[in-house]
């Protein structure tokens, strides 16, 4: 962790993103303990303009509640919502990717089919079906977007263990007797670990942007108030009140902005060669 | 070539079977058995109705064979019934499709249009004003949602700006004909276009620029500078087409993510294509309906998918298909 910050001081674009990305974290971890206001409470009179009162920096929504309230409980949705899905993205993608390129043949015909099969399908438009069809909360928004996102980490891993596999290092171990999960998960899983850093960063990046997509369409969860269910809040209004849309969304924007200058930091600096829009 | 095509055809069948497979698990996943969520939305749930609908549905037969008149009524085209809207949900996405074909097929060529040229402009001369502008303003893009930029555009340009129309296809009762009608229907057109462009364009100026610059160091460039290639030759011919490549991939790739983007355009700006019918399916909790359209949809990226691989062989001839 130490060596990949050394690493990304050399790319000062990386380091934005780091900055960014760490007051996202702290906001969502300490703001609803220095804010302790529920956000849905109502606190002044509706459609107050934001920088009027000192109280509410930036101003009211239709309901009268606070614009900033939202965006600082909001923080906690959106990354949690983004580390989670991609965690579990990574939990199906990697070992679907890994036997796929260890064990060759059919096994690898039949999981790539399948993983194409996932990628062929438009995937916001099935992230849709599954969270109305097992209604809207925060389970199923995660598993939804899991479960749009692990084929580019499986089509990653496997193309990493097959270029791993013919290695002599790992040719030994196999010589040695050990096992195929053994040799799978401490000669060639961590090779491969780089590239999945990047992708994974970006993974984090795009899972924001589709949780604030649902729930700006009314799928997000009805007990968390997130970015994207103020940004549809505020949709039928924005005649009236700018505000209600515009600064949630522009959360929206630093934070993705933020993880997608840490991914190409990363990238630059941990594979030169991979392609920059790798997996995406 | 014609076996390539009809190899791809097949393929695309196959994948396309599945998804009706997945559909028929999926409806008997959302809340309520079936009927009952039919007669709910018929606004009745007396038993003996309920009982009728399971049986012209065939919900009282074993699995597979309710399976097998699924996969039978979809291929004959019969995608159900909206009971919300009252109409086949065949009918229902077949009047709104031409105004998403419309709109996403307007975002397409323009975001890969500008995508390039920008791209190419960035790549021309690395480091420089211009390069970084780009790839500052792409990488912005990048990271915006859809739905908040289109909202940004309504607030600058209709809401302060007053220059263009917010929402819809056309004026609600302005009669216009002929070429008044078109240029009607084209100002509707900007906003939605090119905002659900923009995205796109971002990501192919940043494929473009990286191909551009990694194609300029290959060998044969520099043969064809030996050969005393004027600049702008070597840059068309030889840079530009071979780095064109993976970013006409890229863009066969995204066609889904266009058809996903145009369900928030169409929200956000009501313009009346699929994208437009699923976020009403989806409020109305209308399953039958969302599930069509999440077909259709489906459907369109397999098709795509397809041209987008034949766009290739073209481009490309050294691209073989081995089977």
């Amino acid at each position: 962790m130490k060596r990949l910050l050394l690493k990304l001081r050399r790319h000062p674009s990386g380091l934005l993103g780091v900055v960014i990305l760490v007051i996202v974290v702290l906001v969502a971890a300490f703001g609803p303990l220095l804010f302790p206001t529920s956000p849905w409470r109502m606190v002044q009179r509706p459609f107050l303009p934001p920088f009027t009162l000192s109280k509410v920096p930036l101003g009211t929504d239709a309901l009268g509640r606070d614009v900033f309230a939202g965006i600082i409980f909001g923080a906690r949705v959106s990354l949690l919502v983004g580390l989670v899905s991609t965690l579990a993205a990574l939990l199906v993608g990697v070992p679907v990717g890994a036997i796929a390129g260890y064990f060759g043949g059919r096994t690898d015909d039949a999981l790539m089919r399948f993983t194409e099969f996932f990628q062929t399908i438009p995937s916001f438009a099935l992230a849709i079906v599954l969270v109305a069809i097992l209604q809207p909360s925060i389970v199923s928004i995660t598993a939804a977007i899991a479960i749009v996102s692990w084929p580019p980490v499986a089509r990653l891993v496997r193309g990493e263990v097959l270029s791993l596999r013919g290695r002599d290092y790992v040719q030994a171990a196999i010589a040695t007797g050990q096992t195929h999960r053994w040799v799978i998960w401490h000669e060639i899983l961590p090779n491969a670990l780089s590239p999945l850093i990047v992708l994974a960063s970006l993974m984090v990046a795009t899972a924001i942007l589709l949780e604030s997509s649902l729930s700006f369409l009314g799928l997000g969860d009805p007990n968390l108030i997130s970015w994207g269910y103020m940004v549809g809040a505020g949709r039928t209004v924005i005649r009236q009140a700018w505000w209600i849309t515009v600064f949630p969304g522009l959360a929206i924007l630093l934070s993705v902005l933020g993880l997608n200058l840490i991914g190409e930091g990363l990238n630059d600096a941990l594979n030169p060669r991979l392609s920059r829009d790798g997996g995406r | 070539m014609l076996s390539f095509v009809a190899q791809r055809v097949a393929k695309g069948a196959i994948v396309l079977l599945a998804i009706i497979v997945m559909n028929f698990f999926l409806i008997r996943l959302a809340p309520g058995d079936p009927a009952m969520v039919m007669a709910g939305e018929a606004g009745a749930s007396d038993p003996i109705f309920v009982a009728q609908l399971r049986e012209k549905f065939g919900l009282d037969r074993p699995l597979p064979e309710q399976l097998w008149r699924y996969v039978k009524g979809i291929v004959s085209l019969d995608l159900g019934f909206s009971f919300r809207q009252q109409a086949p949900v065949a009918q229902l996405i077949l009047e709104r499709l031409p105004a998403t074909l419309l709109l996403t097929g307007t975002a397409f060529a323009l975001s890969l249009g500008l995508g390039i040229m920008f791209g190419g402009l960035a790549a021309r001369r690395p480091g420089t004003a211009a390069d970084s502008a780009i790839t500052i303003v792409a990488l912005l893009f990048y990271a915006t949602p859809l739905f908040w930029i289109a909202l940004m555009a309504i607030l600058l340009f209709s809401v302060t700006l007053d220059w263009l129309p917010s929402f819809g296809f056309e004026t609600v009762g302005g009669n216009y004909t002929g070429t008044a009608h078109l240029r009607d229907i084209a100002a509707h057109l900007v906003m939605p276009a090119s905002t659900l462009g923009l995205f796109f364009m971002a990501s192919y100026t940043r494929m473009t620029r990286a191909a551009m610059l990694e194609v300029r160091q290959l060998d044969f460039v520099k043969t064809a500078r030996a050969k005393g290639l004027s600049d702008a030759v070597i840059e068309r011919r030889h840079v530009l087409r071979n780095a064109l490549l993976p970013v006409v991939t890229l863009a066969g790739l995204q066609a889904g993510t266009l058809i996903g983007g145009a369900v928030l355009t169409e929200t956000v700006f009501a313009w009346p294509g699929i994208g437009r019918l699923m976020y009403d399916a989806l409020i109305q909790r209308d399953y039958n309906l969302l599930l069509g359209v999440f077909m259709v949809s489906s459907a369109m990226v397999l098709i795509l998918n397809l041209v987008t691989d034949l766009a290739y062989r073209m481009i490309d001839p050294r691209i073989e298909y081995n089977p």
